[in-house]
């Protein structure tokens, strides 16, 4: 698969395109913001955007745009925490169950309908009661929720590859199933994976943003775009732009990454390639 | 002719019908935030209790009125002997319970024993130490004999935790509340409202108000909303930031008063770094009040210097005692041996005063040097780490007794302030009767506790009531908490 052929795509494109734009945005904020977003100055609150404040400013007295381009970095940064750790566990989870199967995979697939069936917010809160809430929390509940997923997609990619020639032949050759799974299975399904790790960084964003509405995500004085949602509500009919601001984040980011998902797997799904060819 | 006429009849019939529709409506329901976790005032502390059971279902010898002021209650006459001692009051006639048993010199009796019975879990009983013995003379009349004079008995008496309960329904009032007062408890649906009817044979002024619902909405959008459809006809205490909704609009009347809430920095005066006069002289100097109030309460919140309600005729003005000077602050903390300053943590209950005042006091504190950690907590939570086990450096709090400042003469209060000179001029505060000399004493330990900076002294709580426009009676301070229903009234 060559870079052109991704241009093939436009929406994957400006998918894409629009990823990577708030995801510089945020990166932006590591190094250099407008205002330091701890900075409060009451003196200053509810300004309209002007030249100095470009997206005005807070109920307490903060700058807009610094805050969404933090609050767009937290997002990222915990969406792509909880996403590696649901790779991190779940792919070699789902590969083991596949290559190993018997009461190995029976053993894996319970466990990963275990993980299923606690909802991330009951997680987060029994964490929040655990350790107290915080970013990091944010981050272990929404992992704990992508475990299971990888680990069936996984599973499943690699349960369709067993079969093939390829990996008999490796099997012949005499490569154990650890070194199968690696080097003749993991890259095959890769692209699943990364169509995947799209999806659910999108989910693990909306998951953040309502892990921190109802206060069990990111504490003050950091932010995200979920925190900056609760502060604004109470004053949604009297400042509606300090609500409509950080959710118009969220639904551009959270489309852009499915379109950029959607795109990927129409580029990457070596099926739905062969289904285009006939 | 005939279809004219019975055309003008069925109008007629018509107007009559919506003129009834229209009549004075006698129910009322009251948006409240927070949920009472019991409906027993004399057994806890929760200000959600007094808001519905004070003075609605309950009474007590004495009331407190809307300014403050003591009025007869249960007790409609009593008289005070020279030395200050004993007190015989006149119980009023034909009361019952709302269980239909009668009231009388007994059940006096029986509340005070209770109250301070080893086992009682009275929140105040502290206040009611003075008492010495309680005496029936008659059915009618009751001596209480204090050991030494109490210049606040009567004030206290009026507490809602001192109402007047029956032996037989007592130990009940937690889910099912009996007291002698206008209105009696319906139902309580947990999560969702408590439910008062007015008490029929009820012994004083009947009140206008024949059913009163007090609904649970935790959350200023919500509870905005319900306003604006009108599914609640008013609440006592709006958050501030989004009163603008209601300034300004004909159908509702927004009514702005003061509490008895001093909400203060409170400073964990038995641990290092803040049993250190200099460091907490230092926050005082970084504290700055002006911005609080803004942010905080939207410019609602009147200053304070020390821990007294600014509409108390024995208030002094004490916000000058560290004016806002961050220069000062610094010179202070460094002097004090901190010249870079240090971290401590800020725990915060889940109010919004609260959480936002935090928030800009550790942006102030960050000038100085003072790193303060956030640490965003539950009501359960705050109360046993912060209240009863003492375990923090610095919390935001509004202190909602009335004449509360008693609280600094007792060493193992939560904030560990113990200055055995306040300790000796409360004694006598309490011990005193004459009003220009407490005036005085309250005056010294008033100054005393601002120049030893015990806590932050951040603002008054204002109370912000936004309620329909054609609802009168209504307080518009708190001097006690509570909502009183009893001369709330539609008019049209």
């Amino acid at each position: 698969m060559n870079w052109r052929r991704l241009l093939d795509h436009p929406s994957l494109a400006l998918g894409l395109a629009a990823t990577l734009a708030f995801a510089l945005l945020g990166l932006a904020s590591l190094i250099w913001t407008p205002y330091p977003i701890a900075d409060i100055a009451i003196s200053r609150r509810f300004l309209v955007p002007d030249a100095s404040h470009l997206l005005g400013t807070d109920h307490l007295g903060r700058d807009m745009l610094s805050l969404i381009m933090a609050g767009t970095l937290t997002s990222f940064t915990v969406g792509a925490a909880a996403v590696a750790i649901g790779v991190g566990i779940g792919v070699p989870m789902g590969l083991v169950a596949a290559m190993w199967g018997g009461p190995v995979d029976w053993v894996a697939m319970r466990i990963s309908d275990l993980a299923f069936a606690f909802p991330s917010v009951i997680i987060a809160i029994l964490i929040a009661t655990l350790i107290g809430p915080g970013a990091t929390n944010a981050i272990i509940a929404i992992g704990i929720f992508n475990i299971p997923v990888f680990a069936r997609v996984a599973r499943g990619g690699a349960l369709a590859l067993s079969s093939l020639d390829f990996i008999g032949a490796a099997r012949l050759a005499g490569l154990g199933k650890a070194a199968i799974a690696w080097r003749h299975i993991l890259p095959n399904i890769m692209s699943l994976i990364i169509v995947q790790g799209t999806i659910q960084l999108s989910l693990g964003i909306l998951a953040e943003a309502g892990l921190s509405y109802i206060g069990l995500g990111t504490q003050p004085p950091a932010t995200s775009l979920g925190l900056m949602l609760r502060d604004a509500q109470s004053l949604f009919l009297i400042h509606p732009s300090l609500s409509l601001l950080p959710g118009l984040a969220i639904v551009l980011i959270v489309v852009a990454l499915n379109i950029a998902g959607d795109g990927l797997r129409d580029a990457l799904d070596p099926r739905l390639r062969r289904q285009e060819l006939a | 002719m005939r279809a004219t006429k019975s055309l003008a009849l069925a109008m007629a019939g018509l107007l009559l019908a919506t003129g009834l529709a229209c009549a004075q409506s006698t129910e009322i329901r009251i948006g409240v935030a927070l949920e009472p976790p019991a409906l027993d005032p004399t057994a806890g502390a929760a200000e959600a209790i007094d808001v519905v059971v004070y003075q609605n279902i309950f009474e007590g010898l004495t009331r407190i009125d809307q300014t403050g002021a003591v009025q007869p209650g249960l007790a409609t006459a009593w008289t005070i002997t020279e030395d200050g001692l004993s007190y015989r009051f006149t119980l009023a006639q034909g009361v019952t319970f709302h269980d239909g048993t009668s009231f009388d010199a007994e059940d006096v009796k029986f509340t005070f024993e209770r109250l301070l019975a080893d086992d009682s879990v009275n929140a105040q009983k502290a206040l009611y130490q003075s008492i010495a013995a309680v005496t029936v003379i008659d059915p009618q009349t009751v001596e209480i004999t204090l050991s030494r004079p109490d210049g606040l008995f009567l004030f206290n008496l009026g507490r809602g935790d001192a109402v007047i309960v029956a032996p037989e329904s007592a130990d009940n009032n937690a889910n099912e509340p009996i007291g002698t007062g206008p209105f009696a408890f319906v139902q309580w649906d947990r999560g969702s409202r408590v439910i008062l009817e007015q008490y029929g044979p009820y012994w004083g002024e009947k009140p206008a108000l024949t059913k009163a619902s007090y609904v649970f909405i935790s959350d200023t959008a919500t509870m905005t909303n319900a306003l604006l459809a009108g599914d609640i006809d008013g609440t006592n205490n709006f958050a501030p930031e989004a009163l603008a909704v209601f300034e300004g609009n004909p159908q509702f009347k927004v009514l702005v008063g003061s509490t008895e809430g001093e909400t203060i920095l409170a400073t964990n005066n038995a641990r290092a770094p803040f049993d250190t006069l200099a460091v907490r002289q230092a926050m005082a100097h970084a504290i700055n009040r002006h911005d609080i109030i803004e942010g905080a309460t939207y410019g609602y919140g009147v200053p304070i210097g020390s821990h007294f309600a600014p509409h108390h005729p024995y208030y002094v003005d004490l916000t000058e005692t560290y004016p806002f000077d961050l220069d000062a602050a610094k010179t202070l903390l460094a002097g004090a041996g901190y010249p870079e300053g240090f971290s401590a943590t800020l725990k915060l209950p889940p109010v919004a005063y609260a959480r936002l005042s935090g928030q800009i006091i550790a942006s102030e504190f960050a000038k100085i040097g003072v790193r303060l950690e956030l640490i965003n907590m539950e009501w359960a939570q705050w109360l046993e780490d912060v209240f009863a086990n003492k375990d923090f450096d610095l919390t935001i709090i509004s202190h909602v007794e009335p004449f509360d400042i008693g609280i600094y003469a007792n060493p193992d209060y939560y904030f560990g302030y113990d200055n055995p000179e306040v300790q000796a001029l409360n004694e006598t505060l309490n011990a005193t009767t004459d009003e220009a000399q407490r005036k005085v004493l309250a005056q010294q330990i008033q100054i005393i506790i601002a120049k030893d900076a015990v806590n932050g002294y951040l603002f008054e709580l204002a109370q912000t009531g936004v309620w329909n426009a054609k609802l009168e009676g209504m307080w518009q301070n708190a001097p006690i908490e509570g909502v009183v229903l009893h001369d709330i009234h539609w008019v049209e």
